[in-house]
């Protein structure tokens, strides 16, 4: 589904990315794992076009997307959650929603928010209110909604549980377990919380300093008591 | 009294042009946190299109939508070609390149049509509307010019509320880069902007000129009196800037009225003064500073 | 000798002095080489420069803008004519200049102490509506300050010692429009003394320092407020001195001399110059100075009116103005001086010596922070 090759990404003098290479399977969880500063957010700017790689093929399927901008990513199925939410606080819930809708490329219908408001109540509730006046458990909601809107194929998710309560991280992680197995979506998961985004994940990557450190079955990392200690903190 | 109700109107229908620029200037502001001093003459350069239009015989609405059609493609050049290239840099970058801009387009407009005053016509009336014996202080063109404004402002906001043009270019003001993610074109929503606060611009230039005298220097005192209300609106609300511009029109014209013309710049200045070092974040802020 | 030289050099203090008597030489040189027209340019020149060199401090050495410096000249050419109304002053000129110095320090401290607050457009705007505000005042107080028409200004004779003078030194009779150069110039190679002096100290450190990152300066003990006014105060003194000799070149001060344009001209000739740079500010003024003769010629030559080719210049500099900002955001003086850098920093390196920091190289050349944006990742 995603197979990214030889991958290496600056800012400036800042070597952020080197040589990364590995595979996100087809209706799998993906789990990119590592400490702050591993180059763990630079890997999603980078795949979903945000920043220019200076060297190293980026494939969704059989596209080379590498060089293609960040705008013209959620017409090829790929949604990008940045982290830190990014909600666009201004807007109402309802026009996030329809927002994400756009990104497919054609007319948004009523109807097709009412599906995000089946698997969010509590957004469905409240959809003219202004996003700003949301918890951070529901503006996570949320942002997984709108990308949801764009009925994407691979779904990029930047530390969704950071901030958190552990039942709401727990929630959101059953939808996507659920999103998974119901429509074959594929998710490449970025998280500091490594325990809990191996429970959700059937892989995982570890990156250090910019470099691929670990690639396996997430059984395996979760057992590798040395990995645990070195990169993972738990 | 009568003088205080012309002065009340005449202020009222100044700031409804006043608003219409104030409005230009916040677009902008808040797509490319730019400050668009090049807004006058701008718009100024679009009123000689128009008194050409005119003057080779057609009548003073096509003369109307060509100028303001003007103005939307000069918006849409002027930001695609040469701001793009300082949006996100340094602040001081981007009013330098505005001021030049200033610059190019006045000395632009005096060589092509010469820096003498011209008149421009006015679609109706510019004689106060008599009623029973007295004459009101409210013009026939006035009145056009307070209907013209709102109309334009109904527009807007009905673009930017109920459709998904309107919803892009609000989603790339606020927040560019998740905007991108949501496959957003930001830059073409920023051309978008420009060239819709360009048109605005120009018809407050057209309303400003409308039977009265144009030359290439006419709008400069407009687009200082724009700012100062957009300032008081918070620069950043569309709002505001309309309370603004009709609450700038009103006093000006009390000081033009009671006190005499030649303060009327001095009475902006002191205006923005007072707002700027007293309530930083414009009327209408909440409680939160904002550093100005 | 050449040792004490050296050391006399490498004070900067003493370089600016240096360099001045050097300037004081050529101005003598060229004020008696050229005619009574050239002089009346050569004086517009300079005040056009010490204007400039005012807003240079400000603007490249502090990091604010002001479009209101036509204003603060207002109010010092407007000083200096209402103390030459009959003729016979009660100070000598240069004093005159002072006077007006003071008076637009006075206005200046009000205004920077409400700018020090503001920054980029805010402070734009504000000074705009000042510039836009001041000529409103001469119209106001008709009475005294000549309503549109202006105050005339009438200069005193020539004083007997200095007519001796020049004649001793030059071997020739001075004339008006020379005594005035020469006043002019005066003028500005000692406020050029006094600003680059300032802002090699530690209050050009200081503000330096509070363009380059508020925060850092405030963490180093650095007043943020007072290194602002400060500037404005020093940067609006230079303005009113320049206001002084433009009221003794133009022999008036009318509204119509303090338009919105010189402003904006003002700025244009830091900006074409290289923000920060006195050298840059003096060659902005000149390229204003001597620009529209080429031009409006040109403009002529190729069929345009008088009224319309005058109009020309402007064009250029505004586009000049535009493109300094989109491809050599250091202004031109500043990419001349980077490149220079750029050049000895190889060669020094080719030939093994250490590589220079270019930062330090051209500390005074340094824009605020302006480097070509890239449009990397902003979209």
């Amino acid at each position: 589904m995603l197979r990214i090759e030889g991958l290496t990404t600056s800012y400036g003098p800042v070597r952020a990315l080197q040589d990364v290479s590995f595979t996100a399977e087809r209706g799998k969880v993906t789990a990119v794992l590592g400490a702050n500063g591993a180059g763990k957010t630079t890997l999603l700017r980078t795949v979903s076009g945000l920043v220019r790689p200076d060297s190293g093929s980026v494939h969704l399927g059989e596209h080379d997307i590498s060089r293609t901008p960040a705008e013209a990513m959620p017409a090829l199925g790929l949604a990008h959650v940045p982290e830190g939410r990014g909600v666009i606080t201004e807007l109402t819930i309802a026009e996030n929603l329809h927002l994400g809708g756009l990104g497919r490329g054609r007319k948004v219908k009523a109807g097709d928010l009412d599906r995000v408001y089946d698997l969010f109540p509590v957004l469905g509730e409240r959809r003219e209110a202004r996003a700003h006046t949301l918890s951070g458990g529901e503006r996570q909601m949320l942002v997984v909604g709108r990308a949801l809107m764009a009925e994407p194929s691979l779904l990029l998710l930047d530390e969704p549980s950071l901030g958190l309560a552990q039942r709401i991280t727990a929630q959101i992680f059953a939808l996507l377990r659920d999103l998974v197995a119901e429509e074959g979506l594929t998710v490449l998961l970025v998280e500091q919380n490594a325990r809990s985004a191996l429970s959700l994940a059937d892989h995982g990557v570890v990156l250090n300093l910019g470099r691929v450190v670990a690639d396996d079955r997430a059984e395996v990392l979760a057992g590798d008591d040395q990995l645990r200690h070195a990169y993972l903190g738990f | 009294m009568q003088q205080l109700l012309n002065t009340a109107l005449g202020g009222l229908t100044l700031g409804m042009v006043y608003a219409a620029f104030a409005l230009a200037l916040v677009l902008i502001w808040r797509s490319t946190r730019i400050v668009n001093f090049a807004q006058a003459p701008m718009a100024m350069l679009t009123t000689f299109v128009a008194l050409t239009v005119i003057d080779a015989g057609y009548s003073y609405w096509i003369g109307f939508v060509v100028a303001l059609l003007a103005g939307l493609a000069l918006g849409a050049v002027i930001e695609r070609f040469v701001v793009r290239h300082v949006e996100g840099g340094p602040e001081i970058n981007a009013v330098i390149l505005t001021l030049g801009l200033f610059i190019v387009l006045h000395a632009l407009a005096s060589v092509v049509f010469g820096n003498r005053y011209r008149s421009f016509p006015a679609p109706f009336g510019i004689r106060g509307i008599e009623v029973g014996e007295t004459t009101i202080g409210l013009t026939g063109f006035g009145i056009f010019t307070v209907v013209a404004v709102l109309v334009v402002m109904g527009l807007l906001v009905a673009l930017f509320r109920f459709t998904d043009v309107g919803l892009r270019m609000r989603a790339s003001a606020f927040n560019p880069e998740v905007a991108r993610l949501l496959g957003v074109k930001v830059g073409r929503m920023l051309t978008l902007g420009w060239a819709l606060a360009a048109l605005v611009g120009s018809l407050a230039a057209l309303l400003i000129a409308g039977g009265s005298l144009v030359h290439p220097g006419y709008m400069d005192s407009i687009v200082v009196y724009g700012f100062v209300a957009a300032v008081l609106g918070g620069l950043d609300s569309p709002l505001g800037a309309v309370v603004g511009g009709l609450l700038l029109g009103l006093s000006l014209s009390f000081v033009s009225g009671y006190l005499g013309s030649e303060l009327v710049a001095l009475a902006a200045l002191g205006i923005l003064m007072a707002v700027l070092l007293l309530r930083p974040g414009g009327l209408f802020a909440q409680a939160q500073e904002r550093r100005v | 000798m050449k040792q004490r030289l050296a050391r006399v050099w490498d004070a900067s203090a003493g370089r600016h002095l240096l360099l001045a008597l050097l300037g004081l030489v050529v101005v003598v040189l060229v004020v008696e080489s050229v005619s009574d027209f050239r002089n009346v340019q050569l004086a517009a020149l300079a005040y056009l420069g010490i204007a400039a060199g005012g807003l240079t401090v400000l603007t490249g050495l502090n990091g604010q803008i002001s479009l209101g410096h036509g204003a603060l000249m207002a109010i010092g050419a407007y000083t200096a004519a209402l103390m030459l109304q009959d003729g016979e002053p009660p100070i000598p000129l240069l004093g005159i200049v002072l006077v007006s110095m003071l008076v637009a320090l006075a206005v200046g401290t009000l205004v920077g102490v409400a700018a020090a607050r503001l920054h980029g457009p805010y402070l734009a705007g504000a000074t705009l509506a000042l510039a836009v505000a001041v000529p409103g005042i001469a119209l106001r107080f008709g009475e005294t300050l000549g309503g549109e028409a202006g105050l005339r200004v009438r200069l005193p004779d020539i004083p007997e010692w200095v007519l001796d003078a020049a004649y001793f030194v030059t071997g020739s009779e001075l004339t008006r429009s020379s005594y005035v150069a020469y006043l002019a110039w005066l003028v500005l190679l000692v406020t050029y003394v006094l600003l680059a002096n300032l802002s090699r100290s530690r209050v050009g450190r200081r503000w330096r320092a509070v363009r380059d990152d508020e925060v850092a300066a405030e963490l180093a003990g650095i007043g943020l407020g007072r290194a602002r006014v400060s500037a404005f105060m020093v940067s609006a003194a230079a303005a009113g001195a320049a206001g002084a000799v433009m009221a003794f070149a133009v022999r008036l001060a009318a509204p119509s001399g303090f338009t919105l344009t010189l402003s904006l001209t003002l700025l244009a000739a830091v900006v074409l110059g290289g923000l920060g740079s006195l050298t840059g500010a003096l060659v902005g003024a000149a390229l204003l100075t001597f620009l529209p003769d080429v031009v409006t010629d040109a403009g002529r030559s190729a069929g345009l009116g008088d009224i319309r080719a005058a109009e020309l210049a402007p064009l250029v500099y505004g586009l000049v103005m535009v493109a300094v900002v989109l491809l050599a955001p250091a202004g031109l003086v500043g990419t001349v001086r980077s490149a220079a850098a750029r050049r000895r920093a190889r060669s020094s390196r080719s030939g093994g010596g250490t590589t220079p920091d270019r930062r330090t190289t051209h500390t005074d050349a340094a824009p605020t922070g302006a480097v070509p944006t890239s449009k990397g990742d902003v979209r």
